[in-house]
Parts: C-alpha cells; sequence; structure tokens
C-alpha cells in the first residue's frame, strides 16, 4: 500500500486533486481512499488531504501518519506544515517551488528523493491558475501511472465542471506537471 | 458499477435509485452533502422528490411524519445537534409505526462543540423506538440505505431506520463503491404500498391519537412486537440483496476469523475496518484474535452474539460514547446477552475515539495484547488513545 500526504492552502485544490487521483488509481484497477484533514475550512489556511492505494481492499480507517510520497503544493508550508514529518526516508518529498532539488534538500535535509516543480510558474503560463492540476500531474509521474488512462480520467473528472477552454489549459498544465517531475529530480542523498 | 466516491455520494446515489416521494433535511455537517447532492438529483430533474428545505431537523423530521402519515416514501439524513432536535420526533415516527429511513453520519455531541465522528448521537436515540444499522464502510452505507428502506416498509416491522455512518471517516473520504443498476436497485426496494394513507380521503382516518391509560400500553407492546419482528426481516431483506448483489452478508453481525478466536474485539462502524488489520497482523503472530461487527444494534440480535461468542476467553466491547454514570451502551448490551450463558468470556469495556480521536491499528493491537492478562469482568471503563 502506497500513502500519500498532500500540504496546501485552502482554496488551492489539495482536496479535489486528491480525489481525482484515487479515481485515475481506482480506474487502473486499485483499490483507493481519498480524504481530507477534517479541520475547519478557511480560505488560505493550511490543509492536509491523503491518498491511500492498494492492490488489495484497504481495510484500515485511521489517519495516515507516515506517508510515501509528501506533495507540497505551496512552498511557503515546507517550514510551518513540516511535511517531511513521518515521510518514509526512503519515499519522495514533491514540492511546488522554482528551487531545484538540491536547494529542497538543503532545507529540509530530507534523505529521500527530491522532486521540484514549478507549479506556479505552469499555473500563470498555461492560464488555469492553479497550481494543483501540475501537481497532481507530477504525482502521476511519481507513481508511475499510465499517463493516458490518468489524462483521460482527469478529462472526465473536470469535464462536467470546466468550460472547453478552461479543460484544455488544465490539461495542458496537468501534462506539463508530468513532465516535470520526470525531469527535475534527485535520487537519495 | 464501481465508482470512488465519498460516503456522501453512496447515500445519495442510494436515495437516488430509491427516489422517495418526500425529502425533508437540515443541514449540519458533516451530513450536509447528503442534502446537497440530493438537491441536485432533484434540481436536475433525475428524480420526482418533493424536497423539502425546512428551519431545523425538528421541522424537517416533522416534516417526514406527515408525509409518511399522508403515504409517502419518505428520507431524510442529519448529525449529532440535528439528531438531538429531532429526537422528539424519533419518538413519534416510532410509535406511529412510520416506515422514515434516517441516514445519520455520526457526530459528537456538544459541548464542547466539535464536528468529528463518534456514535453519542446514535447512542441517544438507541431507546427511540428506531431499529439502527451501523456501516463500515462507504459500500455497505450504501447498500444498507436500500436494505434499510425494505426493512422499515415490510408490514410486520413499520418502523423509522437509521443508517449510521461515521461522520467523516465515511462521509468524507473518498473509496470505491460498486453501485447497482438503477433497474435493478429499484426492482429490489419495490414499489412502496402505503398503509392507511392519510390522503387516501375516501378512507378517512386518525393518525396520532390520544391514548391514555387505557390503549397507551397495548399500543407500546405492539410497537414491541414490530422491534421483535424485525430481525428475521432484516435477514430475509439481507438474504435476497446478498444475492442479488453479489455481496457476502450474511447476519445480523459479521465475524471476522472469530470461529477459533480467544480474544474477540466487539466494535461499531468503520473502526471495524482498522481491527480487521490489527487481528491479522496478530493472527501472522500466532495470536487467536477475531472480530465481531455488528450491522444490526437496534434491535440487538442477542441470542446471536452470545453464541458466536460463548467460546472466547477474553472480550473487549468497544464503545465510541460514554453513557455517564455506568458502562457502555454496546457493552452493556453484549454483557446481557452473555449473562444466560453457563460458561462465559471475560469482558472488559473501552471508551474510544470519542470527538474524533483517531483510532490506529497499534492502538488497537494493544488492546489485543491486554486482553491475555485480564484475569476478570470488569465493571470500570478503560480509554484508548486518552492522555491522562
Amino acid at each position: 500500500m502506497k500513502e500519500i500526504r498532500w500540504h496546501g492552502r485552502g482554496g488551492q485544490g489539495a482536496k479535489t486533486v486528491s480525489q481525482i487521483l484515487a479515481q485515475i488509481n481506482l480506474r487502473e484497477g486499485k483499490f483507493v481512499q481519498a480524504f481530507p484533514e477534517f479541520g475547519p475550512e478557511r480560505s488560505g489556511a493550511p490543509v492536509r488531504a491523503y491518498n491511500r492505494i492498494s492492490d488489495e481492499e484497504i481495510l484500515v480507517h485511521s489517519g495516515v501518519y507516515e506517508p510515501d510520497i509528501a506533495v507540497v503544493i505551496d512552498e511557503t508550508l515546507l517550514d510551518s506544515e513540516r511535511p517531511t514529518e513521518g515521510l518514509k526516508p526512503d519515499g519522495v518529498l514533491l514540492v511546488n517551488t522554482a528551487c531545484s532539488p538540491e536547494e529542497i534538500r538543503a532545507r529540509t535535509k530530507f534523505p529521500g528523493r527530491i522532486v521540484t516543480v514549478d507549479a506556479d510558474r505552469i499555473a500563470r503560463e498555461t492560464g488555469t491558475g492553479f497550481p494543483n492540476i501540475p501537481m497532481l500531474g507530477a504525482v502521476v509521474a511519481v507513481l508511475g501511472t499510465d499517463y493516458a488512462l490518468a489524462e483521460a480520467e482527469l478529462r472526465e473528472a473536470l469535464g462536467g465542471r470546466l468550460s472547453q477552454d478552461l479543460l484544455a489549459k488544465n490539461l495542458q498544465a496537468f501534462r506539463a506537471g508530468y513532465e516535470a517531475a520526470k525531469e527535475v529530480t534527485v535520487g537519495r542523498a | 458499477m464501481r465508482k470512488a466516491i465519498t460516503g456522501h455520494k453512496a447515500v445519495a446515489e442510494a436515495m437516488r435509485q430509491i427516489e422517495p416521494d418526500v425529502v425533508a433535511v437540515y443541514p449540519i455537517t458533516p451530513q450536509s452533502e447528503i442534502a446537497e447532492y440530493y438537491a441536485e438529483y432533484v434540481h436536475n430533474g433525475l428524480v420526482r422528490t418533493e424536497l423539502i428545505p425546512v428551519e431545523s431537523e425538528h421541522s424537517a423530521l416533522s416534516a417526514c411524519v406527515g408525509a409518511a402519515a399522508a403515504g409517502g416514501r419518505v428520507i431524510t439524513a442529519t448529525s449529532s445537534q440535528g439528531l438531538a432536535l429531532l429526537v422528539e420526533v424519533l419518538y413519534i415516527a416510532a410509535g406511529l409505526r412510520l416506515p422514515i429511513v434516517m441516514a445519520l453520519a455520526n457526530r459528537a455531541l456538544s459541548a464542547p462543540i466539535n464536528i468529528h465522528c463518534d456514535h453519542s448521537d446514535a447512542y441517544l436515540a438507541r431507546d427511540s423506538g428506531a431499529i439502527q444499522i451501523f456501516a463500515e464502510s462507504a459500500q455497505e452505507a450504501y447498500d444498507y440505505m436500500l436494505m434499510a428502506q425494505r426493512i422499515a416498509e415490510d408490514m410486520r416491522v413499520r418502523l423509522p431506520v437509521v443508517v449510521n455512518l461515521d461522520g467523516f471517516t465515511l462521509t468524507h473520504t473518498v473509496q470505491p463503491v460498486d453501485l447497482l443498476d438503477d433497474a435493478v436497485a429499484k426492482a429490489f426496494v419495490g414499489e412502496y404500498k402505503p398503509y392507511a394513507p392519510l390522503l387516501d380521503v375516501e378512507h378517512p382516518v386518525t393518525w396520532g391519537a390520544f391514548a391514555m391509560t387505557d390503549y397507551y400500553f397495548e399500543l407500546k407492546r405492539a410497537q414491541q412486537a414490530g422491534m421483535e419482528a424485525a430481525p428475521a426481516v432484516f435477514l430475509e431483506v439481507q438474504r435476497e440483496f446478498a444475492k442479488i448483489a453479489g455481496r457476502p452478508y450474511a447476519g445480523f453481525f459479521e465475524a471476522y476469523k472469530l470461529a477459533d478466536a480467544e480474544y474477540v474485539l466487539v466494535v461499531l462502524g468503520s473502526t471495524a475496518g482498522t481491527a480487521k488489520v490489527a487481528v491479522d497482523t496478530l493472527r501472522a503472530r500466532g495470536m487467536r484474535v477475531g472480530l465481531l461487527k455488528p450491522w444490526l444494534w437496534r434491535p440487538f440480535p442477542a441470542q446471536e452474539v452470545a453464541a458466536a461468542l460463548a467460546h472466547a476467553k477474553v472480550v473487549a466491547v468497544l464503545d465510541r460514547a460514554l453513557s455517564f454514570g455506568t458502562m457502555g451502551a454496546l457493552f452493556e448490551d453484549v454483557a446481557a446477552a452473555l449473562y444466560p450463558l453457563e460458561k462465559r468470556p471475560i469482558l472488559v469495556n473501552y471508551i474510544y475515539g470519542l470527538g474524533g480521536r483517531d483510532t490506529t491499528v497499534p492502538d488497537l493491537i494493544r488492546v489485543f495484547e491486554e486482553l491475555p492478562h485480564v484475569a476478570r469482568t470488569e465493571w470500570a471503563l478503560r480509554y484508548i488513545g486518552l492522555r491522562e
């Protein structure tokens, strides 16, 4: 079983992408859970969301404390939210930042694999305005999920909510996040 | 079809397939999304339900009582304080033998105010006369919503049914749910044949009549007969559902690795899933442990629970609510069930998870590991994950 912890701020869409990820994983035949941290929901406040992905039925209904992957959607949470806490030493830290993985390593002292994606820049350039979708693309890349399958599910998940134009921009942002995560990575220290 | 959806959505989908005549509901965390999804279905024309937005939960269930007496099929949903506010009317629904189905997204009662899960709301309605079912997963919540309709409406029963699902843990968690085809679900639930509907003006009747020392007692005895008939109806409906849905429901409770277990947990709701992982972990280490997870809590299937637990050495009953001044309600149910046996397991009562306190696999492994050291049945509470 793989466990993922998302760190974002209220309004950035951490919960949304965790739920879409669950739908993607379900489509590839996995058992899934996705749940937000159940605190007060305020715009801009730190929020967490979680995923469990498994080949077997997931029975456990408690929190996630030792994730395999920590995803930081908002770089300003790197210090205050301690995203590496409990993160498995051989896990993956995935950060939305313009910094290099080496710089993030120096900042966090995390010994495992570090992947950096400038999701804010992708959000600006594609015109979506939200960093969550590029980070979802990055997670899909880190998990090694089939890209076409993931994109098809994303298209379905967003199709009903967005205009054709905004959907196309989001799919572009998703691809850019996916591609970036494949490139900008450092292995274990 | 398998979908990754929340417990809210699973319950709303069951409601969509049931398509009741009336849904009257008032929002409260963590139930609100059930009502929101259903309102969307109504406004998108997917169902022909009369959706009544009301000013409180007391009004919600009052509207349900009126609609049910008028001859409608009726569903509502609530949580916590909402349950507390409507419980007065829940007693009336049961006393009038109205087959209202209610999803209860379990949440702790105030004070202190809290939005997270425990079972104090369900326990508050324990003696209301409503049948109460607990779900471990969104799948079970969906399945039992469909079954609840049939159980409630059976003429041998005619009682409200509460389907409990843990707030947030189930309501807000996306998880796989196998939904029946609409046609299959609708055929299973069937068409509702109202009993003595008020709207049948050719045959006028009185609902909610006065009964003093002359008849009150007899009517309450008749209500108890409805409750006594419920277990057999529950099994009939469950058997039929298991067949059409292809799911392994069989009995009032799930017995997980229980047959040869020496040390056993009894627990309601989603924590039963976590307990299964603890059972598997300890079984791998050679400890004979097992789990009994009641689906049906009211009426309590005492004889069957006693038979299933009789062989155990120590049974830990876990309650997710305090019944202040005495032991946990589920513990007392199990203790009473075991009393007639000549040879009984030792019993111990743990209180856990109040106000959403997380209960983990290691927590439950620690409980199991304490059980061999429990020498006699204790009339004293133990607590899981409490700072003292």
